[in-house]
């Protein structure tokens, strides 16, 4: 009779997981044991941390669950930045946790840790497992939490003594809850508001990558003859070649603060109105009327006061509500033209971007740490499909973008590129030794500024004279590291050719490393 | 956000009976940084079930908000706020009062008024008990503070019911 271990493996392989990400560790040895007798490739991290992205990162780019097993104590609590990182950017993510055995809980066992109270407020729904027959059913039961409704992260903890235990195997199936049912009279409601609007604003969200509605929204968008605008989650949910895209709403990128003030409508599709956008205020201050369309009822109203909330799936809810859609616009209600910056010569940063954008184009999935670089990839990268930027939008993550690049290649089997800060990499390059064991082809760009731009730029714009702890001036060499770690190494000075150094960087074998060097004052 | 007045509200929770379900619902209130008045949980005639009736004082976007948070759990079962519905509500309490034997017949007096009853007696004290609303056990205590030694008190918060034929687990 098989035992807990083999009927969890069983179990996940019967759900179709192929590949999980994990770290052993004493209380999950048996697991491992099944582990290496089944068809499930485990890959595993230099960190449970970068396990636990890159499970994030296989789920973001793949839309499945992402897996992720650790032992208990500090192999659980290292879990605890990326489930909460998955929970803020709702993203369907099970992590497996061993714990001490079920005798021993809360003796303070050598290693154990309370990971279920732990991550009680971070995890869509969690549980200690008590028996090994409950294991198949409790692991398709976290799969159908985790996929259903608003997507997120789930957590089975489960104590060793349960992975020995005997117990036989029960088939099933996953329950995934139906969407939420459209109310037609709140169609209705936002088809007569969206009607009345003559300068209609679109704020196009992660829910429109979860439910896959680009085609939708585009559809809509030229219906309503409206500006188009998205969240960093959003991001590659609308052709960003379209005239009518303005960009990712940011305090960086004016047209979007400007469309903000002048629009007469907001229409949000699965956004939640991030503070990180401070121009969300004038909704109020100008008493702008929105339309929110969620498939979350909680977000209704949360962080604004809606005039029409429709909840339901984005993709349904466009389905009933465009073809009511009969919008007269007006003739200025166009933005780039108005708003189109002088030429001056980008910041060098941007030019790599831009340079980076013309070479790999939709051919990479990109992922991001947090910090400059990722409002510079955002806002400057063109994005075509939505599961190829893969950022910390809710949270805002440094050390997300390794794991999150090697999960990705792993769902894609394709080229993956960290987009990351001499700060951010600093927090995560020990993920660049798992790449190079699984020949992964990832390239990494540092934009290596010798600080933590944005809270530097931060700092400075509250006043502050002195910046000693956002100003790193480490002096580490990023080749001779990479080098050091069996990649390759390629370094961009601020004098170089970026074409020519991009391109020996990109020609070359794979993982490499650039060392961008840029100015610490660029940005600010 | 519009300027709204802050109401007590009580809202009835009926959940999954499973362990670490009240940690997760009462982590969900002060998370988010809502105050709990009073919180009761118990058993109910569905043993895959449990009740949670939590008294709060917010303003009615926060009691929206908070139902919506609460439905989402997937522990949670039905959410009910006694607000919208006619319902009963009673809570327990339980005061040790210093009284020697000269003074008992005063206390019978008082449990007339009030229909408490005394359930514990030594020669110099005395337990009573009185289920009401939550104004009566108020008023309830306040006679009995100017009058009385008080030792202990316990009060359970409040528990409640909709009225009528309505039954919160039906059709589940």
């Amino acid at each position: 009779m098989p035992n807990g271990a083999d009927l969890l493996v069983k179990t996940l392989s019967d759900l179709g997981v192929r590949t999980i990400f994990g770290y052993p560790g004493a209380s999950v040895l048996p697991i491992y044991d099944s582990l290496s007798s089944s068809s499930i490739r485990h890959i595993l991290t230099a960190h449970e941390s970068g396990a636990c992205f890159a499970a994030e990162g296989y789920a973001r780019s793949s839309h499945n669950v992402g897996v992720v097993l650790t032992t208990s104590g500090p192999g659980a609590t290292n879990l605890i930045t990326g489930i909460a990182d998955a929970f803020m950017d709702s993203i369907p993510l099970v992590a497996i946790t061993g714990n001490v055995p079920l005798s021993c809980l809360g003796h303070d066992t050598f290693q154990e840790i309370d990971i279920f109270g732990v991550t009680l407020p971070i995890t869509k729904w969690s549980t200690i497992v008590k028996s090994a027959k409950e294991i198949p059913e409790t692991i398709r039961k976290a799969f159908s939490i985790a996929l259903s409704g608003r997507m997120g992260p789930v957590l089975i903890d489960i104590p060793s003594n349960i992975l020995l235990e005997s117990a036989a195997y029960t088939p099933g199936t996953l329950d995934i809850k139906p969407k939420p049912v459209i109310n037609e009279d709140d169609i209705k409601a936002a088809a007569d508001l969206i009607n009345k609007s003559k300068k209609p604003l679109l704020y196009v969200g992660g829910g429109v990558k979860n439910s896959g509605a680009k085609k939708e929204v585009a559809q809509f968008a030229l219906q309503s003859f409206a500006q188009v605008c998205t969240s960093y989650m959003g991001i590659g949910c609308y052709d960003p070649y379209d005239g009518s895209y303005l960009g990712v709403l940011s305090d960086d990128n004016p047209v979007t603060t400007a469309a903000i003030k002048e629009c007469d409508l907001l229409i949000s599709l699965g956004a939640r109105f991030n503070s990180r956008f401070s121009a969300f205020k004038y909704l109020r201050k100008k008493k702008i009327p929105v339309v929110q369309i969620d498939m979350d009822k909680s977000e209704i109203n949360k962080n604004i006061d809606s005039t029409v909330a429709v909840v339901g799936d984005v993709k349904e809810v466009l389905e009933k509500l465009t073809p009511l859609v009969k919008v007269q616009p007006e003739d200025e209600w166009v933005f780039k033209d108005t708003l189109e910056e002088e030429e001056i010569e980008k910041p060098r940063a941007i030019q790599i971007i831009d340079a980076l954008c013309e070479k790999l184009g939709d051919t990479v999935t990109i992922t991001t740490d947090v910090g400059l670089h990722q409002q510079w990839t955002a806002l400057n990268y063109k994005f075509k499909t939505p599961e190829k930027f893969l950022t910390s939008g809710g949270l805002g993550t440094m050390g997300f973008s390794m794991g999150a690049a090697i999960g990705a290649h792993f769902a894609t089997r394709g080229k993956v590129m960290a987009i990351t800060s001499d700060g951010s990499f600093n927090m995560n390059f020990n993920e660049l030794a798992t790449a190079v064991k699984h020949d992964i082809p990832l390239i990494v760009c540092i934009f290596n500024n010798n600080s933590l731009g944005l809270i530097r730029k931060m700092q400075l714009a509250n006043g502050s004279k002195k910046t000693p702890q956002s100003s790193l001036y480490l002096g580490t060499d990023y080749v001779a590291l990479a080098n050091a770690m069996s990649a390759r190494g390629v370094r961009i000075l601020e004098e170089d050719d970026i074409n020519a150094k991009l391109d020996e960087a990109l020609n070359g074998t794979l993982p490499v490393v650039i060392d961008c060097r840029i100015s610490i004052n660029e940005g600010m | 956000m519009k300027e709204e007045q802050v109401q007590k509200e009580i809202i009835s929770v009926l959940v999954k009976n499973e362990a670490g379900v009240l940690s997760r619902i009462a982590g969900l209130f002060s998370r988010r940084g809502y105050n709990i008045d009073a919180l009761n949980v118990c058993a109910t005639e569905d043993e895959r079930f449990s009740r949670m009736t939590v008294a709060i004082t917010e303003t009615p976007s926060s009691t929206k908000q908070i139902i919506a948070q609460l439905e989402k759990q997937e522990e949670v079962v039905k959410v009910l706020c006694l607000g919208d519905v006619k319902s009963v509500f009673r809570e327990l309490l339980l005061v040790k009062l210093e009284i020697g034997a000269d003074k008992r017949s005063d206390i019978v007096n008082l449990n007339t008024l009030f229909g408490s009853k005394a359930i514990d007696i030594s020669p110099d004290t005395m337990i009573l008990e009185l289920t009401g609303s939550t104004e009566k056990i108020d008023a309830f205590m306040e006679v009995i503070t100017n009058g009385y030694t008080i030792l202990e008190v316990a009060r359970t918060g409040g528990t409640a019911l909709e009225k009528g034929s309505a039954v919160m687990s039906k059709k589940l």
